[in-house]
């Protein structure tokens, strides 16, 4: 069984005119996979990714993420799964303004009740691997890009969920700090961790594994990677 | 518990600015409503304990001053009331008046007992009067009937006045003590707590015209009536006293300001209607200023919830349920209005309190009568917790609708907003 079973997966947008933005996915991701989603913008990668994540709902299709059909979930459920299977990563970053460092990455565990003691020492310990001790009750305002992105990823991790989802996750970053994030994803990849990264950039989308074409709604081919550290910008390659 | 908690205090520490505004809302309209209907209730228990010195059923009548000629007689005469007043109320009005009596005083009388002096009035009263003005004995009798009968010198002091003189108000009874150099026996001590000014005793009505040579004098009647209850049957009595007591003293029976009459039964009836449109008044007000303080809070609620979306969003992609972001956004509106509303509460009560001080016993004088104007100012304080739980719920409510609304919308919807 993989980890994500997707099957015909169709999604229309109704703000105004209908927008038919997936018209039938149907994708399998095995565990311990690095995948890219790779298209156009408007091709509704992000959309799919969302779906992934059980941000958002699906019209018709069939999802099953680690054997749970995702369709009929409850709201609790949802959240519960977001919290214990999935880690995000944002193009935005997604750190709340007001809470340091090491309580932002904390705060999954908050809603696992675990205790702020507890918590915080797990959180001190990402960051000092990802090489932020100094900056962990530092406010996101006071980071660069590539200091928020870190923190966001540690987030991302601290529940040790069983799948990655990063959208766009060097869309606000430079290009050697962009590489720096891609090599981390690496990382965590080759430490077991499934991982899927929605992409607009050839660059990034060539550091992983296997590369989905998406273009309008429907996948064009699948491209396996063999060799993801050569990609198409380089060696060791600015992807931009 | 304390683990939400610090996540709230995490919260209102970042945004506060609204945190103060919100805060200092809920504070000045706890606190308005408090001195609002502390002030009122100053007022209105004033009226009470005015209304409440008079027996029921007691009509006063008041000599004044003509303000229209009549009878060949110029305006602006004062009118003198003697005893034939007296007998006229108490024959002309069979049913009506049960039994007329009169007062008359002196004021300056220097009093001594021993080598203790004191200054004040002397009132010369009938045997019904206590029982009329509810004056309240301690010790001994009041003035009765033999007293009156026979002129005898005899008087009823006040505690306080027969604390000053004799040391205690026990050793007082039956002692005599000089009064303008005539010596009066002293059989009543009557309680005169709360009540201010200086020496003040009873003495009988006969006595005293008699020692001061006031003649025939009466300064003021007190008419024990029966069935003048209503407006109707009180202005009926009214006019018919006024032809008769202008026929006596030759004034135009029109002339409202020749002679002054106080009912107090319909006039008990009548504070009371003015206290109850005050006090609905004042509820009305505090209502209202208690409505502004909820739309304060709905308004920063709504607010709070718009600009909060996107965390919302966050929060919901890192795991939380609905409920727990809903309980936050409401455990901070019990906070902000609890904590403030009770910085309001006791603010309020302070400043009551403090008007309570200053202007606790503001007493004019009415005729012979001390009326205080404003009176223990308080509020109940179930009155109080209650508005305050008013303004905890209206901000729960207010907070409730759009934060379910903001906690209902899909994460990827929450996660967009700006």
């Amino acid at each position: 069984m993989s980890l994500i079973h997707l099957k015909d997966i169709e999604k229309t947008y109704h703000a105004g005119a209908p927008l038919h933005v997936l018209k039938g996915i149907s994708l399998d991701i095995e565990r311990g996979e690095f995948v890219s989603i790779m298209g156009a913008s408007g091709s509704g990668k992000s959309t799919l990714l969302n779906i992934l994540g059980i941000l958002d709902t699906y019209d018709s299709g069939e999802y099953v993420l680690n054997g749970t059909p995702i369709r009929h979930l409850s709201e609790n459920r949802a959240a519960d799964y977001r919290n214990r299977m999935i880690g995000f990563i944002f193009q935005s970053f997604n750190l709340i303004p007001f809470k340091n460092a090491v309580e932002n990455v904390a705060l999954p565990l908050y809603y696992q009740g675990v205790s702020r003691r507890r918590r915080n020492a797990l959180a001190m310990e990402q960051l000092e691997r990802l090489g932020l001790k100094e900056w962990a009750h530092h406010l996101p305002s006071e980071l660069s890009g590539g200091q928020k992105q870190r923190v966001a990823i540690a987030r991302a991790i601290i529940t040790q969920p069983d799948i990655i989802l990063a959208d766009e996750p060097t869309g606000a970053l430079d290009s050697q700090t962009s590489v720096e994030v891609m090599n981390l994803l690496g990382q965590l990849n080759e430490a077991g961790m499934t991982i899927v990264v929605v992409t607009h950039e050839s660059g990034v989308a060539y550091r992983t594994h296997k590369i989905v074409h998406i273009k309008d709604g429907l996948i064009g081919h699948i491209e396996a990677n063999p060799n993801p550290g050569a990609s198409p910008f380089g060696e060791g390659g600015l992807m931009k | 518990m304390t683990d939400m908690l610090q996540e709230i205090w995490a919260n209102l520490r970042h945004n506060k600015l609204r945190t103060a505004l919100t805060g200092f809302s809920v504070t000045v309209g706890i606190f308005l409503l408090i001195v609002l209907l502390g002030s009122g209730n100053g007022l209105i228990h004033a009226f009470e304990h005015n209304s409440g010195q008079m027996a029921m059923d007691v009509v006063r009548v008041w000599p004044g001053i003509t303000s229209e000629p009549y009878d060949g007689l110029e305006k602006g005469r004062t009118v003198r009331l003697d005893n034939r007043d007296l007998r006229l109320a108490a024959n002309a009005f069979p049913g009506r008046v049960v039994r007329a009596t009169g007062e008359v005083s002196q004021s300056g009388v220097s009093v001594s007992a021993g080598k203790e002096h004191l200054t004040g009035e002397l009132k010369g009263v009938f045997a019904d009067y206590g029982a009329m003005n509810k004056v309240q004995m301690e010790l001994g009798r009041f003035v009765n009937d033999r007293d009156l009968g026979e002129r005898r010198k005899v008087m009823v002091v006040g505690r306080k006045s027969a604390e000053q003189l004799f040391g205690r108000a026990e050793r007082a009874l039956g002692r005599y003590l000089t009064a303008d150099s005539a010596a009066y026996r002293i059989v009543g001590i009557y309680s005169d707590k709360g009540m201010m000014g200086g020496f003040q005793a009873y003495v009988p009505f006969t006595t005293l015209q008699l020692v001061y040579r006031k003649g025939n004098t009466v300064e003021g009647l007190l008419l024990r009536t029966r069935a003048i209850d209503t407006e109707a049957t009180d202005s009926v009595f009214q006019a018919d006293l006024r032809r008769a007591m202008a026929r006596l003293h030759r004034f135009a029976p029109s002339d409202r300001s020749a002679l002054w009459v106080y009912n107090s039964t319909t006039g008990a009836k009548e504070s009371a209607e003015a206290m109850g449109i005050l006090r609905t008044a004042l509820w009305v007000v505090g209502l209202l200023t208690l409505l502004s303080g909820v739309v304060g809070i709905s308004n920063i609620m709504l607010i709070t919830v718009r600009e909060r979306t996107h965390e919302f969003g966050i929060r919901k992609a890192l795991g939380a349920r609905s409920w727990s972001i809903l309980r936050s956004v409401l455990m901070e509106s019990v906070l902000i209005t609890g904590l403030f509303g009770y910085v309001g509460l006791v603010l309020g009560v302070a400043a009551t309190e403090y008007m309570g001080v200053v202007a606790g016993r503001e007493i004019i004088m009415v005729a012979d009568m001390e009326m205080p104007v404003f009176l223990n100012p308080t509020v109940d304080l179930g009155v109080a917790l209650r508005a305050l739980a008013v303004l905890i719920g209206a901000g729960l409510l207010a907070g409730f609708f759009p934060a379910r609304k903001a906690v209902r919308v899909k994460p990827v919807e929450a996660l967009r907003a700006s």
